[in-house]
């Protein structure tokens, strides 16, 4: 039986969810493709533009999965500055 | 600034030169050394292996070549230390890739070669002089190093002092090039009290990081030195490299640094030249010679003195840079000169150069294996003075 | 102005033209004014200086005692790019170099970063004799099984059958296999990941820092313009994948079994992690043994 989102064991509170505000630095990208490759929700995809150096840097097309997974870029701990 | 008394063995002892040379090396503040054996040298490290677990803040690794020695002191150095490898002619050989290697990046550190009879494995038990010309240009490439010839134990012990502080002041690799004969024999050192020995201290910037440009020269064409630790932060390398030490491979970066590199002694030379001088004024023969061969050409002054030629010696202490402005004179006053030294010619084609032809340049030289036949140096002091009329 | 123009204004600076703020968090750790660096696009020696400056965060110690020294290639030239005290020396001559510099001042924190070739083929006796004696220094070999920066020559580790330019052929010779190399001088940490595993090499090099006495780390990479485009294996994208498929995490690895085939399966983990003596601490218990109250603790 599916399990619907509205419910939650023991009734606590829905966990929540870590989320990242992706920057992309487009003129230092070298094209590697391995953020794109390995973005566990598909956020990024290559874009179609160039940048100065001839790369295709990253494009982010799905920004509100993007789960902080660290991937790309680790946080600091919580308390730290960023 | 005043040697630290703690490597210091004042006293009067009855050494040999390689035992003088860790003495030496100890008074001037040498902190390291590491080594590897190869006869004649080997005496040196031996030494400074029992004295540096009671000095303080000395250390000694025996590495498992002399490519490893001679690089292993360059990190010593620039962690801080006064560091020194000691070496014969075959390690000589293997240590030329970073010879270059404390030239480019301007190390300040001390490499000791007695030399033993070559090429190859040669004599390794018997002496020689046939590195001299290795000395200053054994690695690839332009550079310019200063090289120091004892012929005594005393002489070696000050003369390391010597070697320690010039390599600081100009940031410079200094060969020390020794003898098996120097090396092995046993003569009186009088190593005097830790406050009449002078060290030149190394020469860290006073500026803060940020500030501070590691290749960037003083007026004397020397940059200040750091070290790693400081919070300097600072990329140091072999490859051509600009004032802050990134490289910068083009023609133009080359010609600023590799230029400075050499001309930090070159126009320095006058200051680093050093020889000592006796019956030369009245001379129309001049000897000039280095190492264990002055002791046997001073005999053969006397001889030939009796004989009625009026010869001189000059003693070369400071054998690069060559004093050839000093050549050049004696050369202009008509006197003759005879180059004794134990190879086949190699301070000999220095003199004829600095000579530029006005005077007769004989050679004295002979293999090595033993230091020269008095007799062969007086008939060679006549040809010269036959060659002089 | 033409767009050749354009391009040229636009790639000046490395933050010329861009979309968010200009700072990335590791600025600070780089050297900025070298940027952009010399590494190919899919090089994994880029993926691995990331890895470290994380470990270094991680790690805690004041960069200012940190010191960095490399050997020549591709991967010796990270230590120009990394802002520490960083030396780049000979090649094959960083191990030694990193040996003085930690005798001489035991407080820095040594690492060496440099290629297979540069490490195990002409460094291979200094390799061996620090691993023996225990220095404390952390050794990273970028392994891309060739030495890359020259052209593209067969090394010591390079797997059978691999075409290069001095093994047009084929190369007949059997590579090294280091975990078992460093295992067997007495490497009291010795690990082994690829490019792919960022997370694990990230937190190998922590343990591998922490952990007093010689520690080692092979770092499997994909060198795409030379080792992966003679083999046809594609670029360093598909070579990841390939790792993907082809490596495999073991939690008690032996090193015995971790040669390296062009085409096979890869053992990654952790291999060793023992205890030893470093060569300081055994200096200094054994100078107090045998010379007493006379002998005082070497510290630098």
């Amino acid at each position: 039986m599916p399990v619907r989102q509205r419910e939650t064991p023991f009734g606590l509170p829905r966990p929540e969810t870590p989320h990242g505000e992706i920057v992309i630095l487009e003129e230092r990208c070298k094209g590697c493709g391995f953020c794109i490759e390995y973005c566990p929700h598909g956020v990024l995809i290559t874009a179609k533009k160039y940048n100065a150096k001839g790369y295709h840097p990253p494009e982010i097309v799905k920004a509100e999965l993007c789960v902080d997974c660290g991937y790309t870029y680790e946080p600091p701990k919580a308390g730290e500055k960023p | 600034m005043k040697a630290d008394p703690k490597g210091v063995l004042t006293g009067s002892h009855y050494i040999d030169g390689d035992f003088a040379c860790c003495e030496g090396a100890l008074a001037a503040g040498c902190r390291f050394i590491a080594g590897y054996p190869i006869t004649p040298s080997t005496e040196v490290v031996e030494r400074f292996a029992r004295r540096a677990p009671l000095v303080d803040g000395a250390l000694f690794i025996q590495m498992e070549d002399e490519l490893a020695a001679s690089i292993t002191l360059q990190g010593a150095v620039w962690a801080g230390k006064k560091a020194m490898t000691v070496t014969s002619g075959p390690g000589f050989s293997l240590m030329m890739e970073h010879i270059g290697l404390a030239a480019m990046t301007e190390t300040p550190c001390v490499f000791v070669d007695v030399q033993r009879g070559g090429p190859s494995t040669g004599l390794p038990t018997l002496p020689s002089q046939a590195d001299m010309m290795q000395a200053r240009w054994g690695s690839h490439g332009d550079y310019e190093i200063i090289a120091l010839s004892p012929n005594s134990p005393q002489e070696t012990f000050d003369l390391t002092i010597e070697a320690f502080n010039l390599s600081e002041q100009y940031r410079v690799p200094v060969m020390f090039m020794m003898d098996e004969c120097v090396g092995h024999m046993m003569e009186r050192v009088v190593i005097p009290t830790a406050d009449k020995i002078e060290i030149t201290p190394r020469r860290f910037t006073k500026l803060p990081p940020g500030e501070y440009l590691p290749f960037k020269p003083g007026e004397d064409l020397v940059p200040d030195m750091f070290k790693a630790g400081d919070g300097y932060r600072l990329h140091v390398t072999g490859l051509t490299h600009d004032y802050r030490g990134y490289p910068a491979m083009t023609p133009e970066v080359q010609e600023q640094l590799v230029h400075r590199l050499v001309n930090k002694i070159r126009l320095n030379a006058p200051k680093i030249w050093r020889y000592e001088e006796t019956g030369v004024e009245d001379a129309d023969v001049v000897i000039v010679t280095y190492g264990i061969t002055s002791r046997v050409a001073g005999e053969a002054i006397d001889i030939a003195r009796k004989k009625g030629i009026k010869v001189g010696m000059l003693r070369l202490i400071v054998v690069w840079p060559f004093p050839e402005q000093r050549i050049f004179e004696l050369a202009s006053q008509g006197k003759a000169i005879v180059v004794a030294e134990m190879n086949y010619g190699q301070v000999f084609y220095e003199a004829d150069r600095s000579a530029r032809g006005k005077a007769p340049v004989v050679l004295a030289g002979h293999g090595g294996g033993t230091v020269h036949n008095i007799e062969d140096i007086v008939k060679k002091i006549e040809e010269a003075h036959k060659c002089r009329s | 102005m033409s767009i050749l123009k354009e391009l040229q204004k636009a790639s000046l600076s490395p933050t010329a033209g861009l979309t968010g703020p200009d700072k990335h968090p590791m600025d600070d750790f780089l050297r900025m004014d070298r940027m952009p660096h010399i590494w190919c696009s899919t090089c994994g020696i880029g993926v691995s200086v990331n890895c470290f400056a994380k470990a270094l965060e991680k790690l805690g110690t004041p960069l200012d005692d940190v010191v960095v020294v490399s050997g020549i290639g591709c991967t010796g030239r990270v230590a120009g790019y990394v802002k520490v005290d960083s030396f780049h020396t000979t090649h094959g001559r960083a191990i030694p170099f990193a040996t003085g510099m930690k005798l001489a001042n035991p407080k820095l924190k040594v690492i060496v970063f440099s290629g297979d070739g540069d490490i195990i083929a002409i460094g291979g006796n200094h390799f061996i004799n620090a691993a023996r004696r225990n220095i404390d220094i952390t050794v990273i070999c970028l392994n891309n099984f060739n030495y890359a920066m020259t052209g593209g020559q067969v090394a010591a580790t390079t797997p059978e059958g691999a075409i290069l330019s001095t093994s047009p052929y084929g190369n007949f010779e059997t590579p090294f296999n280091l975990p078992f190399l460093a295992e067997s001088v007495g490497a009291v940490y010795v690990a082994r990941w690829t490019s792919l595993h960022v997370y694990n090499q990230t937190n190998s090099m922590v343990e591998a820092m922490k952990k007093p006495g010689f520690s080692f780390i092979e770092i499997v990479a994909p060198c795409p313009t030379i080792f992966e485009r003679q083999q046809k294996m594609g670029d360093g994208l598909d070579r990841l994948r390939w790792y993907c498929e082809n490596s495999e995490i073991q939690t008690d690895p032996k090193t015995k079994d971790a040669n390296i085939g062009l085409r096979d399966k890869m053992i990654v983990g952790k291999f060793v992690d023992i205890e030893r003596p470093t060569y300081l601490d055994a200096m200094n218990a054994h100078y107090q043994e045998r010379l007493g109250p006379k002998y005082k603790v070497y510290e630098g």
